[in-house]
């Protein structure tokens, strides 16, 4: 149970700078996933977190404590990894207890810990097996049941599912959503899976260029992107980007246009406008679809359409170039080739200053 | 690409022909060659016709046996002393040179023997330095092994270092390696050279003159010993780079799993690195005890077996004896028995150090 506090923290590796002053405030028993492209220094992050890299400027603090300075044993967190790091030689058993080992933790508490963890992640049956033995889930639950039996304050988890196939990383997904619930410890997840940041934080922090570029609920992210690259980054299929105009600025609205599109008034909170300039206009495919007779926004003329059984995504060439992606009802069928008028509710729409 | 040539089957023995010619000319037939030889009275070079002789040869080698010699005693019945009080004994060859009496120890020597109480126990055998060349090899196998595999670990470990310039400290140590085993052991017949050699120097300097210098290969009680210290230090270069790979095979994020569990150096290596080194600790230890029964440029090089057959080996005997003596039989029946001895040591150790 802690909070965790980053304040400008800083990473370089000589004169290249991959953490470029990050902010993060991590609650009591919140689930935080930091989610990024590649190369974001959402590992980095994490790494530092867990001690195992050197924080270069900044202060980290864990329970109110600066951390900066001390072994990663004595920083009060248990970290997973993507390649499980369990060690081949030892069984399921030797390998959850290895830090209770480590440590010298007399015979009867170690065993007590162990079976207690074996229970949360249910894996009593594989106790005594070797990791070659075990399939890729069940190797990921003994490194969770290693860190379990440490008892931290915090759990980093380092892409802990991207080496399980689809189905299984479904299933684990959930049973470490449910292990958030049962424990109610802190617990950092790195991923670059958007579902996973979706369905699994409390907060999700998206990270680019060594940057927060936004953090907060799920939803809120969703729903209220701060900027371009977040609304592209989360929402599958990611957003829809239009090259617009800005014909008027109201106080909490502004009017955007373009040659393909329709002029249309779309809600604004605190953004910046000038009339004339260059703007992006962002519209999820959920809430594309095909406009009565008279009343579209654009015309959309369909490339394919893949029908997933739960909806429909419809490609779409626009006049002036774009594609578009509209994700519509599941019976609806199109044929490539037909030319049609789409629309949208404005008020689900975004404007960007940026354009990209 | 199936041409002609590549389905071929007499190409394909055509291009095997040359590997597998000198495989069986210079390995394959020589080994069966020596089988044969060793049962037969075969010479290097003789006017008479070879004879199958059966396992004389073995005999005459292995025999071996325990000689009971009870004091002289006097008229009186009291055993003879002499000034200094220890026992007189009969001497051993009036029961080895044409005594009736004793058959079984006909034409033996002396090895070596010692008293319980005032009996003496006389180790006699055939071919004393055959035995003597046995103990040495063991002897040299003994001690040859174990150190030259620690060392190696040590120095890979410590060039395993993510240090500037470490690869310096690698070639260096590698070097001997690189340079023919009988130049470094003429150099070393320098070193220890009994009037100026360097060894004398150095111990001399460091001991402000109070170490008087030895002439380490002219006496028995050191000039194994050297040979030893000197082949340790000319192979260890070769089993660092061997535990150098096996050492860069284990996983980084094992190490950053134990460090997270707080393990100390120690509990690190006892726990993830030497049971990551498994396999290539049986290459090591299997290739070290093979080169080590093969002792012979040294022995060659440097004393010729002296002094007293202190630093004679198997191998040295086989190669004095077949081309020396002349007596191939005998030499073949050495071979025999060294390839066993090594052939069951070798069994031994991938008994014991098998996967389990």
């Amino acid at each position: 149970m802690a909070t965790v506090k980053l304040r400008d923290i800083r990473k370089s590796y000589g004169k290249v700078e991959v953490i470029k002053g990050v902010d993060i405030d991590i609650e009591d028993g919140e689930f935080v996933v930091f989610v990024g492209p590649s190369g974001c220094g959402k590992s980095t992050l994490l790494r530092m977190i867990a001690g195992l890299e050197d924080i270069t400027d900044g202060t980290l603090e864990i329970d109110g404590q600066r951390m900066n300075d001390l072994e990663p044993s004595k920083r009060g967190i248990a970290m997973v990894f993507q390649s499980y790091a369990i060690f081949p030689h030892m069984t399921v058993r030797e390998n959850v207890a290895f830090g209770l080992t480590i440590n010298k933790v007399n015979k009867a508490e170690k065993s007590a810990k162990v079976a207690e963890a074996a229970r949360i992640l249910q894996m009593e049956h594989l106790m005594d097996r070797r990791p070659s033995e075990l399939s890729g889930g069940q190797r990921q639950r003994v490194a969770i049941g290693r860190a379990i039996v440490r008892d931290p304050k915090v759990f980093l988890f380092d892409e802990p599912l991207s080496n399980l196939d689809a189905a299984l990383r479904m299933d684990m997904r959930m049973e470490i959503g449910k292990l958030h619930q049962d424990l109610g410890a802190s617990m950092i997840y790195v991923t670059h899976d958007q579902v996973e940041a979706m369905t699994l934080a409390d907060k999700i922090v998206v990270l680019k260029d060594g940057l927060v570029m936004q953090a907060g609920a799920p939803m809120e992210l969703y729903h209220e992107p701060a900027n371009l690259f977040v609304a592209g980054f989360l929402g599958a299929p990611s957003m829809n980007f239009l090259k617009v105009t800005v014909e008027d600025v109201g106080d909490d609205w502004v009017q955007v246009t373009s040659d393909a599109l329709a002029s249309v008034k779309v809600p604004n909170k605190g953004r910046r406008f000038t009339k004339g300039q260059a703007a992006t206009l962002g519209v999820r495919p959920q809430y594309l679809m095909a406009a009565p007779d008279g009343q579209g926004m654009l015309n959309g003329k369909v490339i394919l359409t893949e029908r997933l059984g739960s909806e429909t995504v419809v490609n779409l060439a626009v006049s002036d170039g774009t594609t578009l992606i509209a994700a519509i009802a599941e019976d609806a069928v199109l044929a490539p080739g037909d030319d049609m008028a789409w629309t949208f509710d404005p008020a689900s729409a975004h404007a960007f200053p940026e354009v990209d | 690409m199936a041409s002609r040539l590549t389905t071929s089957n007499r190409a394909g023995w055509g291009f095997a022909l040359p590997g597998f010619g000198l495989i069986m000319m210079f390995i394959v037939i020589p080994f069966f060659f020596a089988f044969y030889l060793s049962l037969t009275n075969q010479r290097l070079i003789s006017p008479n016709p070879t004879e199958f002789v059966g396992l004389s040869n073995y005999d005459r080698l292995l025999s071996i046996s325990v000689l009971t010699i009870e004091p002289e005693v006097d008229d009186t019945g009291a055993v003879v002393r002499d000034d200094d009080g220890a026992p007189q004994y009969p001497r051993v060859r009036s029961f080895t040179r044409n005594n009736p009496d004793y058959p079984e120890y006909a034409g033996m020597r002396e090895w070596f023997r010692w008293h319980s109480g005032d009996t003496a126990k006389v180790v006699v055998a055939t071919d004393v330095v055959f035995w003597k060349s046995l103990r040495n090899t063991l002897m040299f196998v003994l001690i040859v092994a174990p150190v030259q595999a620690g060392l190696a670990l040590v120095l890979a470990l410590l060039v395993n270092q993510k240090l500037r310039g470490i690869n310096i400290y690698r070639a260096i140590y590698f070097m001997p390696v690189v340079v023919s085993i009988v130049v470094v052991s003429l150099l070393f017949r320098f070193i220890y050279d009994g009037n100026d050699g360097l060894l004398n120097n150095i111990l001399g300097f460091l001991s402000f003159g109070w170490f008087e210098g030895r002439d380490w290969l002219g006496n028995q009680d050191t000039a194994l010993g050297a040979i030893k210290a000197m082949s340790i230090w000319q192979a260890v270069g070769f089993h660092m780079v061997i535990w150098l790979s096996g050492l860069q095979t284990i996983s980084p994020t094992l190490y950053e799993a134990s460090s997270i569990e707080g393990a100390s150096k120690w509990q690190t290596f006892r726990y993830v690195t030497w049971p990551g080194l498994r396999n290539t600790a049986v290459l090591v230890i299997i290739v070290i005890t093979m080169q080590a029964f093969a002792l012979f440029a040294q022995i060659d090089v440097m004393t010729n077996g002296g002094p007293l057959d202190s630093t004679t080996t198997l191998v040295f005997q086989a190669v004095e004896r077949g081309y020396g003596k002349q007596d191939i039989s005998g030499a073949s029946a050495i071979s025999v028995v060294l390839f066993l001895i090594v052939l069951s040591i070798s069994l031994i150790q991938r008994y014991i150090t098998r996967a389990r």
